[in-house]
């Protein structure tokens, strides 16, 4: 059998090229799939965990992130659209009014 | 034995290969699409690790729901312009991004060494599971309806409120508009909040 680290790995490895990708990306929704990538990897380690101790509760948790996914991507595009019809840009370098 | 390796193998590359090249597009609509090709592989551990429905879930709801609408978003905004995606970051900062993705996941993945290698004889292998109903329709709905059901309602709040949060934000503000144009021929002051509306 595959051990459990093995899928735990994978998560980690999956959380960290999402934070790459929210580092690195200039494109706000590339930015918003990394966010989302990441969310994903949280629940790759949660079922990962559920089957190894065997507790179906990380099942519900994996179901309460993905709403929770789904809300964050609703809102999000739908502030993508405010931005891009104000900015004319989705560029996050060109949002820089709050920047210090 | 050696073909759940292989399965397990195959779908792991399949899905950091996806990750990575979802954040390396310059396309947002090839970005979409390496993603979902990563959700794919990520489906398939889920299965493999006896979460069926919930990897069945995660290709309907990801793949077909989440990932259209960015899709959608995409189409609506018209991005074609390098101006409007943006540049890539100077190698310096980037050399310094990829160096800190790269201690967090040292970081992670020490910490799962050594909390699993302290109980490896017991936990580090996978249960072989006796009972059918792991990861099932009905069991997870009953944990859903039971043990975690405030929870499972609040999240009918939590959509709700996303939902007219996405209208409201997503709404072009022309009812606001109107009000001050019908109203009198004030001149400067109305056409500035046109201006500034649009």
């Amino acid at each position: 059998m595959v051990p459990i680290s093995a899928y735990l790995i994978v998560g980690v490895a999956l959380f960290a090229i999402g934070t790459v990708g929210v580092l690195i990306s200039r494109n706000l929704i590339v930015l918003l799939m990394s966010v989302e990538l990441m969310l994903n990897s949280a629940n790759l380690c949660l079922i990962a965990f559920s089957r190894s101790q065997n507790i179906m509760d990380g099942h519900a948790f994996v179901f309460l992130v993905l709403t929770i996914a789904a809300a964050e991507a609703a809102v999000g595009l739908a502030m993508v659209i405010t931005l891009y019809r104000n900015r004319e840009t989705i560029n996050i370098d060109r949002f820089n009014l709050l920047k210090w | 034995m050696s073909l759940d390796l292989a399965i397990f193998v195959i779908s792991a590359l399949v899905a950091v290969f996806g990750a990575t090249m979802m954040i390396f597009q310059r396309n947002p609509v090839a970005s979409v699409l390496y993603l979902i090709l990563s959700l794919v592989g990520q489906a398939v551990l889920y299965v493999q690790l006896g979460a069926a429905f919930v990897g069945a879930v995660l290709i309907i709801v990801y793949s077909g729901a989440i990932l259209v609408l960015f899709l959608f978003v995409i189409m609506m905004l018209n991005l074609r312009s390098s101006a409007d995606l943006g540049e890539p970051s100077p190698p310096v900062s980037r050399f310094v991004k990829y160096f800190v993705s790269c201690l967090i996941f040292l970081e992670l993945s020490f910490i799962i060494r050594e909390s699993l290698g302290a109980g490896s004889t017991t936990s580090a292998g996978i249960v072989t599971m006796a009972d059918d109903s792991f990861g099932s329709v009905e069991s997870v709905a009953t944990l859903l309806f039971t043990r975690y059901l405030y929870p499972f309602e609040l999240t009918s709040v939590l959509l709700l409120s996303a939902i007219v949060g996405a209208v409201i934000i997503a709404r072009r503000a022309t009812e606001d508009e109107l009000p001050p144009q019908p109203e009198k021929a004030v001149g400067p002051i109305s056409q500035k909040t046109n201006e500034g509306q649009e």
